[in-house]
């Protein structure tokens, strides 16, 4: 099964899944429902842009929000300054990726330890959502935008196709978007992570000075890991201020660090596919919660996290997989006599392919 | 003159209340290496015991010095009991582990107590500086600081206890084999320090709003402190909180107590990338 994880027919069959979603959702499912599904891509993208530092970079992150809301805000800022949406566009994705390449300096050059990256990081999420916590009032805008404090900025300018202002999306075209970047996102990751420069980042992660001893400047592709990481949870962040037209602090708090470090653990930590699955899970769940009072939804949260880190440390993909990958084999056992028996029978069809393939060797 | 006076006692007043919310991690973090995120959430029971025992009609000094700190350590032996004792060595995975008990936490009380603010007024009212006027908690504040300093010192170098907790510190195995059970020590080190912390909610309970989520406000002020101050549990959480403090406070007086906490942030962030050790691992090495 591992083998099957790290290998691309297990990217194929994603990749296929995801298509078929793509093109099948706006079939089957009404526009309410669709808008709904574009929230859940809109945060798996973001829930993706940790798997990779973390799971791969081996980056504890408490700050992916940040990135998250830095992107929200910057198109955000600069849509209702610019009209046309295509430089916010781009402007969402490279502002939180400088602003992750600065950080990631301080953190990676000052060889600070995991466990001081994941202070470090949070504290700058608490920064930023103090500061813009605390612009309420007329006199902070950037240009012609109202940063509206814990208001948040209301009715942004949503999306445009490039270059004609007036062709705004719709609800449907969002979703294609949304669910193209994430699959574009998984894809790109995928690739990446198979090239050598994934494979210094993930030996970065495994063992940091046997990379030096090798040559590579480790604090390079981390910093590069983490700025790409801060990069597409500032696309996320683009598109979810799209979503709803709307953001507000509350997406740099501490509840929102939280909720993406939870789907990476629920959905399994070092995959890119679990992060979804417990991405789609939790979101799903806490929209549930939040039709009842019974359970305050930071309870639930709360407990899901202690329970994981305790009991189900690898999260539901990997143990999934492991769990398929038993019952698989005790059914290959079982009808283990009949194979005996046809063995024989298969046996002499190998030796001549090896022989075959020994002539044609030289 | 008066103008100064006021500036220094509102400069010690931040650094002091610095090493209050900072304690209780100190020893958690400098004594046993668990990064406890749950931190600001014992605080906040801290703050809760202390309403819930003036409800009762507990005088506020026994509720604030007794029932708060005894309250929470209990909460701490619980939880240490329960999860943190599956984590140790595991950092990160304890990291997780008491984030994820902190959200608990807040969900729990906010369940039971409700979203709502309640406060407690601030006893003793307040006495003039020639123009200004300082509150007259502000100097307790002051002085809990240097007695809680004082007594983490007494503890770790002149009893007993505090010799066998430093000698499970450094070598567990050791101290296992010369009769003594790291995992008790770990225990009690743990409800010691949870109970610094609700301490130190219960001390800023009149100071600031009791809301299930208050927490979240000291927990970054604190792990940054502690951070900043290195190694050496004592020297490094007054030499952090001295210096964090200053700055914060002369900030906050410039220009907004928003920008001022920036200041903090910033200015700690800037000084790990100097002294990624910390303070103590430059200065004063070897002290306590």
């Amino acid at each position: 099964m591992n083998r099957f994880a790290k290998s691309w027919a297990s990217a194929a069959l994603s990749l296929a899944v995801g298509i078929a979603l793509l093109f099948g959702l706006p079939g089957v499912m009404d526009d309410y429902t669709l808008i709904e599904v574009t929230i859940y891509a809109v945060m798996s993208i973001l829930g993706v842009s940790l798997a990779f530092i973390w799971g791969f970079g081996g980056i504890l992150c408490f700050g992916q929000a940040a990135f998250f809301g830095l992107g929200s805000y910057t198109y955000a800022i600069a849509v209702m300054n610019m009209g046309d949406s295509t430089v916010p566009f781009l402007l969402a994705i490279v502002v939180p990726a400088l602003f992750a390449a600065l950080l990631g300096y301080v953190i990676f050059y000052g060889r600070l330890s995991d466990v001081y990256m994941g202070v470090i990081t949070l504290t700058v999420t608490l920064i930023l959502f103090n500061l813009v916590n605390s612009t309420a009032g007329p006199e902070w805008r950037i240009g012609s935008a109202p940063l509206g404090g814990f208001n948040g900025i209301p009715a942004i300018p949503t999306l445009n196709w490039p270059g004609q202002q007036d062709e705004v999306l719709t609800p449907k075209d969002l979703f294609y978007v949304t669910f193209t970047c994430l699959l574009l996102v998984y894809l790109g990751l995928r690739v990446l992570i198979a090239s050598k420069i994934g494979r210094v980042i993930v030996a970065a992660r495994e063992n940091e000075q046997r990379v030096l001893l090798l040559g590579y400047d480790a604090r390079v592709y981390k910093l590069f890991s983490f700025t790409l990481g801060g990069a597409i949870a500032g696309l996320a962040g683009c598109l979810f201020a799209n979503w709803g037209a709307f953001t507000s602090p509350t997406i740099f708090g501490l509840a929102q660090s939280a909720q993406i470090i939870i789907w990476v653990i629920v959905g399994g930590l070092g995959t890119l596919v679990g992060p979804i699955v417990g991405c789609v899970a939790i979101q799903w769940l806490s929209s549930q919660i939040g039709t009842q009072q019974a359970f305050n939804s930071n309870l639930v949260l709360g407990a899901i996290l202690v329970v994981f880190v305790l009991l189900v440390p690898r999260g539901i993909v990997p143990t999934l997989g492991d769990l398929i990958d038993m019952a698989w084999r005790r059914w290959r056992k079982a009808p283990a006599p009949a194979a005996k028996v046809a063995a024989p029978a298969a046996a002499p069809m190998e030796p001549p392919r090896a022989l075959a393939a020994t002539e044609t060797a030289p | 003159m008066d103008l100064a006076f006021v500036v220094l006692i509102q400069v010690l007043y931040a650094v002091a209340s610095l090493v209050i919310v900072s304690a209780g991690l100190a020893v958690i973090f400098g004594m046993m290496k668990v990064i406890n995120l749950a931190h600001g959430e014992f605080m906040m029971l801290g703050a809760y015991a202390v309403i819930a025992a003036l409800k009762l009609g507990i005088n506020l000094w026994i509720a604030i010095f007794v029932v708060a700190p005894i309250a929470v350590g209990m909460v701490g032996v619980v939880l240490e009991r329960l999860v943190i004792r599956r984590l140790y060595g595991r950092m990160v995975d304890t990291m997780l582990a008491t984030w994820g008990l902190s959200l608990l936490l807040v969900g729990i009380v906010t369940s039971v107590a409700g979203n709502t603010t309640a406060g407690v007024s601030a006893p003793l009212g307040s006495f003039s500086v020639g123009a200004y006027s300082v509150s007259g908690y502000t100097l307790v504040i002051i002085a809990v600081a240097v007695a809680l300093a004082l007594a983490i010192r007494f503890v770790l170098t002149r009893t007993q206890l505090g010799l066998i907790a430093r000698g499970t510190m450094q070598k567990p195995d050791m101290a296992n084999a010369l009769g003594i059970s790291p995992s008790r020590v770990y225990s009690v080190t743990f409800a010691v320090g949870a109970a610094l912390s609700g301490l130190a909610g219960g001390l800023l309970a009149p100071l600031t709003g009791v809301v299930p989520t208050m927490g979240a406000a000291f927990v970054a002020k604190a792990f940054i402190t502690v951070i900043g101050g290195g190694p050496a549990i004592l020297a490094g959480l007054l030499g952090a909180s001295g210096l964090f403090g200053a700055i914060n406070q002369l900030a906050t007086f410039v220009t907004t107590p928003v920008l001022g906490e920036v200041a903090l942030l910033v200015a700690a962030i800037v000084m790990l990338r100097l002294l990624p050790q910390g303070i103590t691992g430059r200065f004063f090495k070897g002290s306590l």
